[in-house]
């Protein structure tokens, strides 16, 4: 059994956080927060250049056509990092969705321009409050345009196109949902800038007026797609959160060994102690259920559905956990503006919505258990 | 990433395999399946029987204490074989539960400590099961502080003359022999003045007293020692340096990995899946799944890390202090799961005669055992400080009696 990483995968890890720490350190994701870019843009040429953007690309693509393996490493360095540019949008979800779903003329022209840094491409799912679901799309497709309005759209205000979840019937089934490509410089979409929680990340409106669309795969099938994205994402995504989650716990540790108080270390107090290692724990199951998640995800395996949701869910709890008691743990300065525990909080917080929140992956993993259990 | 046996792996799982079907007593197959929980126990069978008799037969066969050296009754096998043996084993293993303490702590410590003889005396009938070993380190004033233990050793001649009081010893009223860790000298620092022995259970003096848990059951002893004598020849380690000796044990106690931890979950899971609630199936309902889904990835976090630290073993590599994350986490989880399934049921959730609780009362037997979990083999708390101080580097907590001779350390928290 070898249920780790290969030494060639390690390397490429530790190859992102070098690039990283140097390309993308705290002072960099502040330009971000203070509100000084939309997101940065030099590093996202810096990860085109790395190949990192094309990772899990075909090399036909203009990608690197390592694998979604390759990808997860590279997720978990991006959460660490807290990169403040479109990644999760472009790689995971609209990359991820033209990979499934694609024509090949769709795969030739947005692919490589994506592995390039020349697109930056996201999924426009939800509409107002509420879960992934069938039902909630209300934005229509008639006759090649769409009408409606989609919110929040990650990463909408910078993106070049999206990936629209609209109704294409009114059955009351899934297959109402059909799914198309919008290249939002074509005119026919407003878009809205949205201020949320996370400020190193954008969240976007997009007011649909009859804006034209591509189909992307066949009529109807548009949800069994955004379902295999979403699982696809949610392996990654959870990788991210892994990432940000042993950050954060690593940043309470270091903090605890050089603050003194009362004459001491406040690591040697055992409230702080058994504080940092409950947050250990916590990452280091989320840890446990990624990898499985990365197994799932990298053969394709059936046990996906299961794992990407086990996956989802662990990795939620631990870096939502680890960066809260990260802020706890560095008391009054936690609280502070100038120091970064608040960064890796509001995106703890932030990320563990974006795809759906835990109460959907809860009721996910309970009904992908029951299938195998009756299977 | 794959779960994949390397060929030589596979050829020995297949061989182990193998052997098991044709040797196993599958007649008890079924009750030791079932008794994933508590107190493994036989029906018209006595256990300690059942279980001599299949480690006999291992032993004979080469199935003992696979990774210990042949000359001691093991079979010189690497960390990754054994691991692949206990999933062979599979429910099988379970009778081992009395020979976990002899194997797992004691051996290893005979092993690193007695002379050349004695480890050829007593570590093959060990191995085979013949002789059962419990170990003596916890005393009423010496728990998770087992430094601070006070039975007393003094030399007399060639021998120790032993008196003190030993508690939540494991097996002590069927074992045979045991490792004993004393105090030397009180007028030193209290880790400074500790000594380890082994001695034969049945020696004169020796007094076992079953002690009845809040659950009921007695799963554990007090031992008295009254004027026990034992030759110094079965000293481990040198005088006063008992604490190094009992690191060594320790150590080995927190080795054994890959056996997998009981959670409850896999019980509840299914409990869930058939209990009707007042407003449809239990399963259905989104508190109950809510829950489920939080204890469901914890124990799947638990099981892959687990076979982390497997493929690391695979890799050559030794597993780290990690691993005491998964104590910690099944001990608090099997209580709060108990809790629950009894939760789900209303008032009827506190019968726990056979007839009246559900699932043959699982839930409430695991329930009045859980505490017991948390506290037996390091504390939550004592855990915590492990990985704190192990895996993250926190520092030590600071300990006022470091310098303090042992017999000047107060014994009383309120005069």
């Amino acid at each position: 059994m070898n249920f780790d990483f290969s030494d060639e995968q390690k390397q490429m890890r530790d190859e992102a956080r070098k690039f990283l720490s140097e390309q993308c350190p705290p002072k960099a994701v502040r330009e971000v927060l203070d509100g000084k870019a939309p997101y940065d843009k030099a590093l996202w040429k810096g990860l085109a250049e790395m190949g990192f953007l094309g990772v899990a690309i075909p090399e036909q693509f203009g990608g690197a056509g390592a694998g979604h393996l390759e990808l997860c490493v590279i997720a978990e360095e991006m959460g660490r990092a807290l990169a403040p540019v479109p990644f999760s949008s472009t790689v995971y979800l609209a990359a991820e969705a033209i990979l499934i779903a694609g024509s090949d003329a769709q795969k030739q022209k947005w692919l490589p321009k994506i592995a390039s840094g020349d697109a930056i491409g996201t999924l426009a799912l939800f509409e107002g409050k509420g879960n992934p679901s069938p039902k909630a799309v209300k934005v229509t497709a008639n006759g090649g345009v769409l009408n409606g309005i989609k919110k929040p759209v990650a990463d909408g205000a910078i993106a070049d196109f999206a990936v629209v979840a609209a109704r294409t019937g009114s059955s009351g089934r899934e297959s109402d949902i059909s799914l198309f490509i919008v290249d939002l410089k074509a005119g026919g979409v407003e878009v809205k800038s949205l201020t949320n929680i996370d400020l190193t990340r954008g969240q976007a409106e997009f007011t649909f007026k009859d804006a034209k669309a591509e189909p992307l795969g066949a009529t109807g099938e548009g949800w069994s797609v955004i379902t295999q994205v979403l699982d696809r994402a949610a392996v990654l995504t959870a990788f991210e959160q892994v990432g940000g989650a042993d950050r954060a716990l690593e940043m309470g540790r270091d903090y605890a060994l050089d603050r003194i108080a009362f004459g001491r270390p406040i690591g040697s107090f055992q409230a702080v102690k058994h504080m940092l290692a409950d947050m250990y724990v916590s990452a280091t199951l989320a840890r446990s259920n990624c990898y499985y998640g990365a197994w799932a995800l990298s053969t394709n395996a059936g046990e996906l559905p299961e794992a990407a949701a086990a996956a989802r869910i662990s990795a939620t709890q631990a870096f939502q956990h680890c960066a809260k008691n990260n802020i706890q743990v560095h008391g009054g300065m936690g609280f502070t503006w100038e120091f970064d525990c608040h960064m890796y909080y509001r995106r703890a917080n932030a990320v563990a919505l974006g795809l759906g929140s835990l109460s959907y992956w809860e009721d996910a993993l309970i009904d992908r258990m029951r299938k195998k259990n009756a299977a | 990433m794959n779960f994949d046996d390397t060929p030589q792996e596979a050829a020995f799982r297949a061989e182990a395999k193998a052997w098991i079907a044709a040797n196993a007593p599958r007649q008890y197959e079924d009750e030791l399946r079932k008794a994933s929980l508590g107190r493994v126990a036989l029906k018209g069978a006595n256990i300690l029987e059942v279980a001599k008799a299949w480690q006999k037969k291992k032993a004979d066969a080469g199935w003992a204490c696979l990774h210990w050296p042949k000359e001691y009754g093991g079979r010189g096998a690497s960390p990754i074989e054994r691991v692949i043996w206990q999933q062979e084993e599979g429910p099988f293993g379970r009778l081992s539960s009395m020979f976990i303490i002899g194997h797992g702590m004691c051996g290893p410590t005979m092993m690193a400590f007695a002379g050349e003889e004695q480890k050829r005396k007593y570590l093959p009938p060990l191995a085979s099961g013949e002789k059962i070993w419990c170990q003596l380190f916890s005393e009423p004033a010496g728990g998770s502080d087992v430094a601070g233990l006070r039975t007393r050793a003094e030399k007399q001649g060639d021998e120790w003359v032993i008196n003190g009081q030993k508690i939540w010893t494991s097996g002590a009223h069927y074992s045979d022999y045991g490792i004993l860790l004393t105090r030397t000298d009180p007028d030193v620092a209290k880790h400074k003045g500790l000594t380890m022995f082994f001695l034969d259970m049945k020696s004169p003096g020796v007094e076992v007293r079953p002690i009845k848990q809040a659950n009921g059951a007695s799963d554990f002893n007090e031992v008295y020692f009254t004027n026990v004598r034992i030759p110094d020849s079965q000293r481990l380690g040198n005088v006063n340096d008992g604490w190094n000796v009992s690191l060594t044990t320790l150590m080995n106690e927190r080795m054994s990995i890959g056996a997998g931890v009981a959670t409850g979950f896999p019980e509840l899971f299914d409990f869930c899946n058939s209990l009707m609630l007042e407003d449809g199936p239990a399963i259905e309902n989104r508190a109950v799944r809510s829950k489920l889904a939080n204890w469901a990835v914890k124990a799947s976090g638990l099981k892959y890390t687990s076979m982390r630290a497997i493929s690391a073993l695979s890799r050559g590599e030794r597993p780290g202090p990690e691993n005491s994350i998964g104590k910690l986490v099944a001990g608090s989880m099997i209580q709060d799961v108990a809790t629950y399934a009894l939760d789900l049921q209303g008032a009827a959730g506190a019968l726990s005669g056979p007839e009246d609780a559900e699932v043959a009362g699982k839930f409430q037997a695991m329930l009045l055992r859980a505490p017991g979990t948390r506290v037996e083999g390091g504390t939550d708390e004592i855990m915590r400080n492990i990985i704190a101080e192990r895996v993250l580097g926190l520092p030590g907590d600071i300990r006022v009696d470091k310098d303090v001779p042992f017999n000047k350390i107060p014994t009383k928290g309120r005069a």
